[in-house]
């Protein structure tokens, strides 16, 4: 029967979403056991949320100052070390998820599922390959264990906060391997709701044609209570941080709402949106592939519409 | 400093892909094949860091059939000094991947990997990490920048979060992603040139690697596709549209 350890992501102040998602893919495998483990620092919070989750087990929190903030060859040892008598180890398909959870593989000599967007089974999952064109079913052979695997947080609703696991401390058992060092980090001002958890995303394309022109997307997400994202091109045209980018290499993303402008929708970018709700494409190229797959479409010059809608709401 | 970059010929990123109608693969017959656009940037800055004078050798290597020769080819064209063909037919997975590239690290002892940090055909995402793992190694995954100081190196990652910087030890492996740099075209007399820089293939199958630990492709399938949207003439049909969806 499956045992399942799942790697929660936190920032060290608070639990990210992507974890509660992580925990509801875990649902699908019929698991008796669903651990969750929390690496860091000062952790009690965090373990609290985690212990909330609907259908989690047991906390496993590992508490030492050189495991924060997080880095993948420091943590991966402490996973291997934790990974006996598991079935399964899941790790969120995060920039965190997806450098540490190959490294893990790596350590324990298996290969890894990566971007599970369905558990068919305990051993059958499906995962999008070439940029979303194509979803392939994959099968870890029984000879497999454990079962690795990084899911698709965008695949998953969050799991309820309804339930009260218990807390274990554990403590560190790796050593640190010294040859990695965290130096810093810059990000965005944390306004509005976070990109990837938000219901309501509105995106700008290199149509803006800059960042104080981009202000006119900030300013419709803060009226909408929504997030801000951006293609690709927009963000090589440096209008925006590429924490904002949405797309096969930047965020994937399900939000209810979906508001497209100036996007003409690269397949990469569409990867990014298509478990989106509602897609609305606002764009002068009636031809663009933004309005093959938007719900709602809307021809026009955005630096018209834009102001225009931002008044109607 | 001697680096080894990984090259693997993938679809193009402009071919829409399709599914086999069986469902056993997707079609890449007749379709145009390219250096996976990740590993094209990984050589790019290999070839910079070997242009301002803290690199004396870019050596490529791919795992794949015999005609990743002409992406191995491209390579040397764009700068690299020579190539490493592992040959094989098979689909090959991660980890073998990472274990045939610690069998070329171990032979060629460079002191940086810089990988792509997906290949746009399985979009994995693993082997440069696994390779870090098995070589015992630090590993920096996405990098937006690299900066060397000595035998160290300070790398920006693009992360959820922003960018983060991480500093390592070499030898280490790095993975690179989309704004690291723009890939220098290739020009003719390169390609000509190309053709006498030395290109050693042999079968993958030498290095006696087992493939025990494959996951099994059971079917492939298209994605499920949106339905067809329709067009609203002004704003204010828009906002009436989303009201009545209750999404305002």
């Amino acid at each position: 029967m499956a045992k399942v350890l799942i790697i929660a992501e936190h920032d060290g102040r608070s639990l990210s979403p992507a974890t509660a998602k992580t925990v509801q893919g875990a649902h699908g495998l019929a698991a008796d056991v669903i651990d969750v483990v929390v690496f860091g620092d000062a952790l009690d919070a965090i373990a609290q949320d985690a212990a909330k989750l609907a259908g989690v087990t047991c906390v496993r929190v590992v508490e030492d100052a050189s495991l924060a903030p997080a880095l993948a060859s420091r943590l991966a040892p402490e996973v291997v070390a934790l990974s006996e008598g598991y079935t399964h180890i899941l790790a969120p398909s995060t920039t965190f998820g997806r450098d540490l959870l190959p490294r893990v593989a790596g350590l324990l000599g298996c290969n890894q599922v990566s971007d599970v967007m369905e558990v068919v089974d305990a051993r059958t999952f499906k995962r999008p390959i070439y940029a979303g064109n194509a979803i392939v079913t994959v099968r870890v052979p029984d000879a497999i264990s454990p079962v690795l695997a990084t899911v698709r947080t965008a695949s998953f609703a969050a799991a309820a906060a309804s339930g009260s696991a218990k807390v274990e401390a554990a403590s560190a058992q790796a050593q640190d391997p010294g040859h990695t060092e965290y130096v810093g980090a810059e990000g965005s001002s944390g306004e509005g709701p976070d990109l990837s958890s938000a219901t309501v995303v509105v995106s700008g394309g290199r149509a803006m044609g800059s960042s104080e022109n981009f202000e006119l997307i900030g300013s419709l997400a803060k009226k909408l209570g929504a997030a801000v994202g951006a293609s690709r091109a927009a963000v090589d045209a440096g209008y925006v941080p590429n924490e904002l980018q949405v797309g096969q290499t930047g965020k994937i993303i399900a939000p209810d709402l979906y508001i497209a402008v100036g996007i003409s929708g690269a397949i990469q970018h569409l990867t990014g949106i298509k478990d989106a709700g509602t897609i609305v494409a606002i764009n002068k190229d009636p031809d663009a592939p933004i309005f093959e797959v938007a719900d709602l479409g809307l021809v026009g010059d955005l630096f018209q519409l834009l102001p225009e809608l931002e008044d109607a709401l | 400093m001697k680096i080894l970059v990984t090259l693997k010929r993938v679809v193009d990123y402009n071919v829409r892909v399709r599914v086999k109608n069986d469902g056993s693969g997707v079609e890449t017959d007749g379709v145009k094949m390219s250096i996976n656009p990740f590993d094209e940037i990984a050589l790019e800055e290999a070839i910079r860091i070997k242009e301002r004078g803290e690199a004396d050798e870019i050596v490529v290597v791919s795992i794949g059939p015999d005609a990743s020769q002409q992406q191995l080819r491209t390579g040397l064209a764009m700068g690299a000094d020579r190539a490493i063909l592992l040959e094989t037919d098979q689909w090959v997975q991660p980890l073998t991947a990472a274990q045939a590239l610690l069998n070329v690290v171990e032979a060629e002892t460079p002191d940086l990997v810089l990988m792509g940090k997906q290949a746009i055909d399985d979009d994995c995402s693993q082997t440069g990490q696994m390779l870090s793992a098995l070589w015992g190694r630090p590993q920096a995954t996405f990098a937006s920048k690299i900066v060397f100081n000595d035998r160290r190196a300070e790398v920006t990652r693009e992360v959820d979060a922003g960018l983060e910087t991480i500093a390592v030890e070499l030898p280490a492996v790095m993975t690179v992603d989309l704004r690291l740099n723009e890939p220098r075209f290739v020009k003719l007399p390169e390609i000509m040139k190309a053709k006498k820089k030395p290109l050693d293939s042999k079968p993958l199958a030498e290095l006696g690697l087992s493939a025990d630990q494959d996951f099994e492709m059971v079917a492939f399938e298209p994605p499920p596709q949106r339905g067809g949207g329709k067009t609203v003439e002004s704003v204010a049909e828009l906002v009436d549209e989303l009201k009545t969806r209750g999404l305002l």
